[in-house]
């Protein structure tokens, strides 16, 4: 289906299908239970879940596909942002021609970027996106921004105001990023005994967005061209000496993730009509890399749930404070209850990053491969198991 | 005129005259064999062909015009193979995807922004690949890794990977060097038959004398990073110069 091998359409739809029912997926928890402070599915976070993933998706192909590791990736998503936020400006709040925008610049963006960074490999490549990221962020922070010739509006960030031109805004339409008229923060609310489950039109938005995208990876994943980026990172030398020029294709790996990391800034832009310099730090270029490690770099699925995993941890581990803690454990004798809060506490809360560098390490350290190749391990496992219960229930001698 | 026209060449490593003043020609449509002692210079002649090293003076003719200051890429597509004195192959891809890659290259040129077409619906790249493993008896491997493959096996590999390309002028640096016997004879036999089957000049370096006599119609040998003797092998295998250069090396070690 869709020009796509069986195992491959498979994917999508069970992508597809997790991402319609997310709202009551990531909501598993009663409203007022203790638990509820584990549930995702509001839509302030599932609209970064998706977006996130559709960056690190971006970012796999570039990284998982050639093994170039940017760090400065950021550069990208925050100029996307900044250029969904002009069009908002000078335009209208509809969304659809900001985000072309934002994916027209990041573009050329990645072009002047990649085009320098591309003439080294190894770490002087990573050390030269790096630096480009963080000129780009002083340019976006500060020089940019003046009162003769204001950019990016500085520390503030860039915001729609009253006096902008807004030159395709009309009377009926929402004063807030809309599709079409349908506003990005209309939401339905469906309560069912002690749940409820909101349905956000951002949400559906990037999410439909990033089901596209998705789709586009896997298609560049099977590609002609995806095979020259494996032999990229596989061997370079061999590439060359086989007749095929590897810039160009390096560059084009570059430029297509950069563009997905622009989608992805302008997205953001979408859900919250705000753009600031922070978006484009050396701290954001380097989480697409953890989401993308941390998922299975080069798997298709996995910069996916590395980028739900992240987001998961801090926004919901940051938010478990010691009051929290003290009612989970209430009910046993108060010193007991008072020595496990202590334990815990560094770990949560503002100590979120603590838990999530602990995680990171395990899963660098025991499943190179991510969480996919956990994913794989124990389906392995599990298809051993269950092929040895059929063995020894026909009373099969072993092999 | 040969295919190849070497002249003058030299390249100079710090303080180590690697290659002192070669001048080589090889004709169209013979297999030439380089042989020399270790350290001899004959891969560092091979680098001057394809772009990997640009020689310190001389010039390298190839089919009428000058490879030098070519990228290996384009020296590649002029059409100059090489098949690497340790295996050089996509050890993360299928030993398959390793001979689709020249396939495409023979195609579709340097660089082609492909990203939509699946690779599965290219047909005719599928057969050529799938003809190529065929001929070097690797058919049953098609799915293996690359790297998983024994010594032998990645060089067989590497030369499907050349083959496929049908390279006007084919490098071969060592190509039996740790094989089996019967995996030597084999790829002598391959050798042949494609010379049997279509032009192509080959410059083969190779330690192993069973392998030079049987392909070389012609044959240098190198010493110190200049060429000895140029001859056919019967005049070759007598030679008192040939026999003092293996023994002289022998000398030193
Ligand atoms: N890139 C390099 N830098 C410095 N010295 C080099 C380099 N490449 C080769 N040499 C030296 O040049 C000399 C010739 O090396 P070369 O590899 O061409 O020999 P060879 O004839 O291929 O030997 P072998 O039969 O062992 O493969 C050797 O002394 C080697 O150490
Ligand atoms: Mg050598």
């Amino acid at each position: 289906m869709l020009g796509l091998k069986s195992k491959d359409t498979t994917l999508l739809v069970v992508v597809a299908i997790l991402t319609l029912l997310a709202p009551f997926i990531l909501n598993p928890f009663p409203e007022n239970s203790a638990l509820a402070q584990f549930n995702a599915g509001y839509p302030d976070l599932m609209q970064r879940f998706v977006i996130y993933g559709i960056f690190a998706i971006g970012f796999n192909i570039l990284f998982g596909l050639t093994g170039y590791l940017s760090f400065g990736h950021a550069a990208f998503l925050g100029v996307g942002s900044y250029a969904a936020v002009w069009m908002f400006k000078l335009l209208s709040y509809n969304v659809v021609p900001a985000i072309m925008l934002s994916v027209i610049v990041a573009g050329i963006f990645s072009v002047l970027i990649g085009y320098i960074s591309l003439r080294r490999s190894g770490i002087y490549f990573s050390i030269l996106t790096l630096a480009f990221a963080q000129m780009s962020f002083a340019l976006a922070y500060s020089v940019l921004s003046n009162p003769k010739f204001n950019l990016t509006n500085g520390e503030t960030g860039l915001q729609v105001y009253a006096d902008d031109p807004q030159i395709f805004h009309r009377a009926g339409l929402p004063d807030l990023p809309h599709f079409f008229g349908l506003s990005m923060r209309s939401t339905y609310t469906l309560d069912v005994g002690g749940w409820s489950f909101d349905f956000n039109a951002g949400y559906y938005f990037c999410a439909a967005i990033m089901l596209v995208v998705f789709y586009l990876a896997i298609r560049i994943f099977n590609s002609p061209f995806g095979l020259m980026l494996r032999a990229v990172k596989s061997n370079q030398q061999r590439l060359n000496y086989t007749g095929l020029n590897t810039r160009p294709y390096t560059l084009a790996a570059f430029v297509i993730s950069g563009m997905y990391a622009g989608l992805a800034g302008g997205l953001l832009a979408a859900m919250d009509p705000l753009a600031g310099a922070e978006r484009m730090q050396w701290t954001a270029s380097g989480e697409v890399v953890l989401m993308t490690i941390l998922g299975g770099a080069g798997t298709l699925i996995g910069p996916v749930l590395g980028a739900g995993f992240i987001k998961y941890f801090e926004n919901i581990f940051s938010k478990i404070n010691d009051g929290v803690l003290h009612a989970w454990f209430a009910f046993l004798p108060d010193g007991l209850e008072n020595a496990l809060v202590a334990i815990i506490h560094p770990f949560v809360g503002k100590g979120w990053q603590l838990t999530l560098g602990l995680m990171f390490m395990a899963i660098v350290i025991f499943l190179p491969g991510g969480l996919v190749e956990g994913g794989k391990r124990l389906g392995a496992l599990f298809r051993r198991r269950s092929s040895d219960e059929t063995a020894s229930g026909e009373t099969k001698p072993a092999e | 005129m040969g295919i190849l026209e070497v002249k003058g060449v030299s390249k100079r490593f710090g303080g180590l005259q690697a290659l002192g003043n070669v001048n080589l020609s090889i004709a169209e449509n013979t297999v030439h064999a380089i042989i020399g002692p270790n350290g001899a210079g004959k891969s560092t002649l091979l680098n001057c062909l394809v772009g990997k090293l640009i020689p310190d003076t001389g010039s390298v003719m190839f089919d009428g015009q000058s490879v030098l200051g070519r990228k290996p890429h384009e020296i590649n597509q002029m059409g100059i193979s090489r098949v690497f004195q340790t295996p050089e192959i996509f050890g993360d891809l299928t030993v398959l995807e390793n001979v689709l890659i020249p396939c495409f290259a023979k195609r579709d040129g340097a660089f082609e922004l492909n990203a939509f077409g699946s690779v599965r619906s290219q047909a005719d790249i599928r057969e050529r690949a799938e003809q190529i493993l065929l001929d070097v008896n690797m058919q049953d491997k098609g799915s293996m890794h690359a790297a998983s493959l024994s010594r032998g096996d990645k060089r067989r590999l590497e030369m499907a990977m050349c083959l496929v390309q049908e390279p006007k002028l084919l490098l071969l640096d060592e190509p039996t060097a740790g094989m089996a016997r019967a995996d030597t004879n084999n790829t002598i036999d391959l050798l042949k038959e494609i010379k049997s089957k279509r032009d192509i000049t080959m410059a083969i370096i190779e330690h192993d004398m069973h392998v030079v006599f049987s392909l070389a119609e012609r044959i240098t040998v190198l010493a110190q990073g200049t060429p000895l003797v140029e001859d056919i092998p019967e005049k070759i295998k007598g030679h008192p110069k040939v026999q003092e250069a293996y023994l002289g090396q022998a000398h030193d070690e």
